[in-house]
């Protein structure tokens, strides 16, 4: 083998392992997170993709952080999107529930951060499967920091 | 008495799909923070909304303690026909707040 086969062979690999560590199992974050996330879903693992979450990747103040969450597809198939986060005292954010009058399956809120970590957005959809896209975001002022830390 | 604020067109063409924002005076208290005293803050949050158009719900949320003060929520639907929109808040400590918005919708 050539040099150069050989560095493009290496190249070639290290972009699939790129690809790999970017999909994350749904084991690698926090216990809890994942028990909110399975009882929203009734047990079923939800699926990456459709869902887009919108938010700051620097956040200077966790305290009202603007979040918009849009589900790609027909809307009406949109059925429910909740908010997760890893590292919060409580993991659950925010259930909102959309009807097949929703006309765009989008929503946007104010949340509080108590500190850098991964957030996941989840999609229930008319057929029983679920969507999901999670961000990992870093948070300089953080909310909740009075008394015990989380 | 809490104050409200709704953003949403008052006329819209049928079929058009139309965002509404809305704003709503609450100081959602976590329950995780520590008051003057030490000791901790009861909780006290805006536990649901709902919005009813001419009865039928299009849009509900379930909210929790990390909801920022204020809660803001934005949301969509569709200009379906003329009538009203309801706006319900519900919370601790029997917190409940109605709004109501009218919607006139011509034929496209």
């Amino acid at each position: 083998m050539k040099r150069r086969d050989a560095l493009a062979a290496t190249a070639s690999l290290s972009v699939g392992l790129g690809l790999l560590a970017l999909v994350r199992p749904a084991s690698a974050t926090p216990a809890e997170m994942a028990a909110a996330i399975n009882t929203f879903t009734g047990g079923a693992a939800p699926q990456t993709g459709k869902v887009t979450f919108d938010v700051a990747q620097l956040i200077d103040n966790g305290n009202a952080v603007p979040v918009t969450i849009s589900v790609d597809g027909p809307p009406e198939n949109v059925r429910a999107i909740a908010i997760f986060t890893e590292r919060n005292p409580q993991t659950e954010v925010a259930i909102f529930t959309l009807s097949p009058r929703s006309g765009r399956a989008a929503v946007s809120t104010r949340i509080r951060l108590a500190t850098s970590q991964r957030l996941m957005a989840v999609a229930r959809m008319s057929d029983g499967s679920y969507w999901s896209h999670g961000v990992d975001v870093i948070v300089a002022l953080a909310a909740c920091i009075e008394g015990e830390a989380p | 008495m809490a104050r409200a604020l709704i953003h949403m067109p008052s006329n819209a063409k049928r079929g058009d799909v139309i965002e509404i924002r809305a704003l709503i005076g609450h100081p959602m208290e976590t329950g995780y923070r520590v008051g003057a005293d030490g000791k901790l803050l009861a909780r006290d949050i805006i536990r649901s909304f709902v919005c009813r158009y001419n009865g039928e719900q299009v849009f509900g949320a379930e909210l929790h303690q990390a909801i920022s003060a204020n809660p803001y929520i934005a949301f969509f639907t569709v200009a379906t026909e003329s009538g009203t929109l309801e706006f319900d808040w519900q919370g601790d400590n029997g917190f409940a707040h109605a709004e109501k918005m009218s919607i006139t919708v011509s034929a496209a």
